[in-house]
């Protein structure tokens, strides 16, 4: 594809560049992700996943993130890291 | 007992006043409804100069807001169009001079006068945004195709919904076919995919909105403008008629647009 670039033809439009510019863009304004709205999900994180297992709640990490979707994609992503201590028993579910 | 819409976006300079002259004026002169035009942007008024009528301001909202003169002495009628009328907004004011609850009380009463109350928003999401939208039934958002304006437009929908405002609609304005065309410019779809909200339409980028702005005139009535055309049916989409979005291909004159060309008279606007 480089070479095309030598001969002074981009190989993405620029149109394609500014949508995907604005999605991301857009996926952050929306979501606004305030230390409290990041608490509000933990704390029900943990209630939630406490009627299945035992976990470490200081141990419990949660964050807005990138990750690659593909070749020179990235997605906006929240990742959380639930360190556990006992799974309870699951035999009656 | 008319409706109230505000005109909004966010973003300066994306033809919000233009588009609140033109859909008020069309109303007024296709719809045959009382329509009246409300400059919100006080400190910065310009829908007075758009729509011609800067020499004949008496009175302003603000003067209105606060009890200076009746409401029918601050309204200036538009001598061309039948219906049509204009209240000003104040030039040295700010837009901490009237409260949302004024303004609120102001668009109840023009509403039982009006069929129409077509309300210019200022630019900003701040104070004078709340004062435009705070009397509003229905919101219409203006945009361009660029990264910033849309990304603004994305705030105003987010905030026009935790307001209460039940699918505001989207106008896409100067759009440039022949740069969509090349891939250089964001398309119709492009633009609704990414805010998600309903097209009420699409006006082309036209010089004879600089010219009409120049003299005064809205485009819409204007048979010879693309633009213009694009804001007729816009009007006729407002009020209730289903009209197809016109062709955006930059249409290459026909041989009998030239020949017309040739003896002087103008192309037809298709």
């Amino acid at each position: 594809m480089d070479f095309l670039k030598i001969f002074g033809r981009e190989s993405v439009s620029s149109k394609d560049i500014a949508k995907e510019r604005l999605r991301l863009i857009l996926i952050h304004d929306r979501a606004n992700v305030s230390p409290k709205f990041l608490e509000m999900i933990k704390s029900q994180l943990i209630d939630m996943i406490s009627n299945y297992m035992e976990i470490d709640e200081e141990g419990l990490e949660l964050k807005m993130t990138r990750i690659d979707k593909e070749e020179n994609v990235t997605v906006p992503a929240l990742v959380a890291n639930i360190p556990i201590k006992k799974v309870k028993h699951l035999a009656k579910i | 007992m008319g409706e109230v819409i505000v005109i909004t976006s966010g973003k300066g300079g994306v033809g919000k006043t233009t588009t609140t002259a033109n859909l008020g004026t069309g109303l007024a002169l296709y719809g045959n409804k009382k329509v009246v035009l409300v400059d919100a942007d006080i400190g910065l008024r310009n829908l007075d100069v758009v729509m011609g009528l800067e020499n004949r301001i008496v009175y302003d909202l603000v003067d209105v807001a606060y009890g200076v003169c009746r409401l029918k002495q601050a309204l200036i009628k538009d001598k061309r169009f039948e219906n049509l009328y204009l209240l000003p907004a104040a030039q040295t004011k700010d837009k901490t001079a009237v409260t949302p609850e004024q303004m609120k009380k102001l668009c109840e009463d023009l509403k039982k006068d009006f069929d129409y109350v077509i309300i210019d928003c200022p630019a900003g999401i701040e104070q004078g945004f709340k004062n435009a939208i705070a009397g509003a039934d229905k919101a219409l958002i203006v945009t361009t195709p660029e990264v910033s304006a849309v990304r603004d437009a994305d705030r105003i929908v987010g905030l026009l919904e935790a307001a209460g405002f039940e699918e505001p609609k989207l106008i896409i304005n100067r759009i440039r076919p022949d740069m969509v065309k090349r891939g250089d410019m964001m398309d119709i779809d492009d633009m609704i995919d990414i805010l998600a909200i309903d097209l009420l339409g699409v006006v082309p980028e036209d010089e004879k909105i600089v010219i009409s702005t120049n003299r005064g005139e809205p485009a819409v009535a204007d048979e010879n403008s693309r633009a213009g055309k694009a804001y007729r049916n816009m009007v006729n989409r407002l009020l209730g008629h289903d009209v197809p979005l016109m062709p955006l291909e930059n249409v290459e004159p026909s041989f009998f647009d030239k020949l017309r060309m040739f003896f002087g008279m103008k192309a037809r606007a298709r």
